[in-house]
Formats: C-alpha cells, structure tokens, sequence
C-alpha cells in the first residue's frame, strides 16, 4: 500500500519569527534572527551569539495552563507552540481535557538533537549534589526524557497513533519528516505530526563552542555571524526553537476538503558509517551524494526536475564540500546548477530542529514562488565561485518554483534528505 | 492563622495544578483533590512541595500520602504550624 503524502498545517517558532505569515516575512525581508546574548560574554564562550525566538513565553501563556507550563523547559514551550500552530493551521480544534475522543489515526514524530539539558544543568546537578533529591518534584522526568516533548503534544491534542521522538543530530527535523511520511504512505498513519524542537540554552552550545565550531570572530556584528557558503565564513552560529508539520494522506485531505500546501514527493536516509572521511563530525562525501540520488529515485523525478537546494549549509568548512556533493549527484554543471540558499544564513542552525525549521521555509518558498536570501555570502568561498551565480543575495521571485531538495546531515555520519513539490490541484 | 486563611492559600496553591479549574469556585474541606480537582496524581508531589514553602514547614511521605481532600491539607498544615 503506497499512498501520497501532502502537508496541511505547519507551525513555527524561529529566532527571526513566530508563525507563517511572520516567517514568510522575514524570509522574504532577509532579517537576521541573530542576536548578542550578554550571558556568553559573562561566561567567557568564543562564541556570543545566538539565534533565539522572541516573546515565546507570552505565546505559551496563552497557550498552556499553569500546570502544564510548570513542565515546559524552553525546548517545550517552543516544541509545544509549533505542535499546536501545526494542528490548528490543519484545521483542526484543540480538543479539551474532558473530551475523550482519541486522534487514533493521528501521531507524532517530533524529536530534539539534545534534549532538556537545561533542566539537567539548572535543577537536576544543583539540586541532586546539595542532597536536595525530594525538593526536585514531579516534573523532572518528562522534561529530560527524550520523548518529553512528543509525550506533552499527545495529551495536548489526543493523539492515538505512534508519538514517538527521534534524534540524529542535526539531521533530526528532516528525518523527522521523513519517518511520518513512510509511517502515512505504508497506511499505518492518516496524519502525523512531525519536526523538531531545539531549546536555547548555554549548556546546549557549550560542547560546541569547546570544539571550536562556532563562529568567534563576528560577537560583534550578530547578523553578520552566519555566514554559510562564504569565503569569511568561520563557523556556525547556535539556534533554537522549532517547527511542526502536519503530514496528511493525500486521500484524507481530500475527503476533509484540507488546504494542501505541498506534496512530499519522497525522501531518504542513511549513515556514511564513518567511512572514507566520514566521522562522529564529518559526513562520508559518497554517503552524500547517495542519500540524494535515493531521495531523487524515491521521489520518482529526474535530477533536472530540482529548481532549488536547500541545503544543510551551517558555514563550516564542509559547505564546499557539500555544494560539490549536490553537483555530482543531480549532474549538473554550474550553469545548469539548481538555485541554493541556506536558511542558518538568517536563523543559525537549530540542531535537532533545523531541519523542520528549514523545511517550513521551503514550504513557504513552494506556495509563495520565491527563494528566500542566503544572507552574507557576497563572499563567495573560492571553492564555491563557479555556482556563484546560484546563490540569491536578495530574495528572488520564482513563480515557476514547482520542486525543492532538502538536506539535513548531521553527527555520527548521518543524513537525510526530502524532496517537495508545490500543490497544484 | 485563622483555618479559613489556611484553607484560602491551600486552594490558591491547589488551584495551579488543578485540570477542573470550575471545581475551584466552591471548593469545600470535602473536596477531593485528584477526583474533583483533576490533579493529575504526579503532580501531587508538588502540590505538597508548595505547602512546605508556603507554611515553612516539613511533610513526610506518610503524612503526604494520608492527604485525599481539601480539609486534609488544611487540618495538616494546622497541625505542623501547632
């Protein structure tokens, strides 16, 4: 049984935006969701910028009880928003606590890169090391466990089908995606919903400026930090926050008369297993380039059938290295390369939400015929030059824009990538 | 501390956890916190957490365990404030 899989709501929580229409602004305006946060100056990071959603708290009140809010660490709050926005863009109303009516055809794959670290760092240690143990309360568990976030969004909305979390790195959010689709087209789902959730903490980005991958050298100019494909490029720069979609059976949006945004053409994943180059850091090039050629014969189009790359593009050294990849695997020239953009240009890179986040923009590029800016890359890296041409700096208006690839490559060697393609009815 | 003051704070602390937050209104020592109130039973651990900073006292398990209405709380607290 193979049935085609639409997308029908989405919801998002990004450092330049909260929800659709504000996101598709700053997409198309380019504004940078990068900002100076005081307290990695204070403690001494290389990197003290960030990418944090603004007013989620306010957002979340209104959203949530006080019970609720009470086991919500900042990767719930935002995860919890973006479910909710996903279901009600949907077109579906949230049910009450009294209801016991149960979604059994609707699930979740919603998974984090790290998980609730900050709850670790600022409850769990302090508290269990000072033998405080019984002061810690009840809300410890669900706001550590992995799948916090998934468990919280399947009392919130009735959910009956499989809730589950998922973690690859950064290539969480897509594989998140991919997952609910197979989960919808093998018949086992009607409607999942699926993305990532990435909270904004210290403790998450520590490990990370300790391994000297983030950007040191813009603290200074924080729009100008997130520099992927460019030849001053000097590091990622962290984000947070996340996005949900609702992925739908083309046959259930129909019989409910859903708005469909796009169609999930197809998708793969799989794991360069630290072979030729690849690492626990670096990717396997031909684990690369053959999780996009499966996602093209998955998807059942012809590599020229792409008009545009969404790429994993963090603004590490790796960016050529990937541009390369996406040359060899959809074998096109630099003439006939694919427009590219990388959204960690305006938001940093999610982690473990990155990959939802980027796909709502994709989305968001499908239905409104533009590609968003890849902000502060005027400096083409030498390695990058003969695509140069590629790379939109202003937002450019594509109304033929009918196919997007997406990527997400992540720790431990593993990568995802999805295809999309505009709903025309 | 006057009962009904205690009962009042009580409530106030209760109320946050509470899921039937109409069961609040008229609310009476019979009331039951998990049934009526729709404390979800985990978060009872918190409930009584709060009455310790609340009242800067101390509750053991086993008096926490015996607490199934309203009244329980009150007459507990009464009891440890003396």
């Amino acid at each position: 049984m193979t049935r085609r899989v639409v997308i029908t709501g989405m919801g998002i929580v990004a450092p330049n935006a909260i929800g659709l229409d504000a996101y598709e602004e700053a997409l198309r305006g380019g504004r940078s969701g990068i900002r100076h946060v005081p307290l990695l100056d204070e403690l001494k990071f290389g990197c003290r910028v960030a990418g944090v959603p603004q007013g989620v708290d306010e957002v979340a009140e209104s959203y949530f009880d006080e019970d609720e809010l009470l086991a919500m660490n900042s990767s719930h709050r935002f995860g919890c928003v973006a479910a909710v926005d996903a279901w009600t863009d949907a077109g579906f109303e949230r049910p009450s606590h009294e209801d016991e009516h149960v979604f059994w055809e609707a699930g979740a794959v919603i998974g984090t890169g790290i998980g609730g670290i900050d709850t670790i760092g600022e409850r769990i240690v302090p508290m269990v090391d000072s033998g405080r143990v019984r002061r810690l309360g009840s809300t410890m568990v669900e706001q550590v466990m992995g799948s916090g976030v998934s468990a919280r969004v399947s009392g919130l909305l009735a959910l009956g089908n499989q809730v589950t979390a998922n973690s690859s790195a950064c290539s969480t959010g897509t594989e998140a995606i991919i997952e609910g689709a197979l989960r919808i087209r093998s018949g086992l789902a009607d409607r999942m919903l699926c993305g990532g959730t990435e909270g904004a903490s210290h403790y998450i980005w520590a490990g990370f400026d300790s391994m000297r991958v983030l950007c040191r050298n813009h603290n200074d100019e924080p729009e100008k930090a997130s520099r992927p494909m460019s030849a001053s490029a000097g590091g990622f720069i962290p984000g947070s926050g996340a996005a949900v979609l609702h992925l739908e059976s083309l046959g259930s949006a129909l019989e409910r008369g859903a708005r469909i945004y796009a169609e999930v053409l197809g998708g793969a994943l799989n794991c360069g297993g630290h072979r030729s180059g690849g690492s626990m850091t670096a990717p396997n090039p031909v684990s690369v380039r053959r999780v996009i050629g499966q996602a093209i014969a998955d998807a059942g189009i012809e590599p020229d059938e792409v008009d545009l790359i969404n790429g994993h593009l963090t603004a590490t050294g790796a960016d050529p290295n990937e541009v390369a990849a996406w040359a060899d695997a959809l074998g096109a020239t630099p003439e006939s390369f694919p427009v590219i953009n990388s959204t960690k240009s305006m938001i940093g890179h999610g982690l473990g939400a990155a990959g939802a986040l980027e796909s709502v923009a994709c989305i968001l590029m499908l239905r409104g015929g533009f590609a968003h800016p890849s902000l502060n890359c005027e400096d083409v890296h030498p390695r990058i030059e003969g695509y140069a041409e590629s790379i939109p700096h202003k937002m450019k208006e594509m109304p033929e824009l009918r196919t997007i690839i997406k990527s997400g490559f992540g720790f431990g060697d593993v990568n995802a990538c999805v295809i999309y393609r505009r709903w025309t009815q | 501390m006057a009962r009904d003051e205690t009962f009042a704070k009580v409530m106030e602390i209760i109320g946050r956890y509470a899921k039937n937050k109409d069961a609040l209104e008229g609310a009476t020592d019979d009331t039951n916190i998990l049934e009526d109130l729709k404390v979800n039973s985990a978060r009872l651990v918190d409930v009584i957490l709060d009455f310790e900073d609340e009242f800067d006292i101390e509750v053991a398990d086993e008096d926490a365990d015996a607490v199934n209405t309203v009244g329980d709380a009150v007459t507990l607290i009464e009891a440890k404030l003396g």
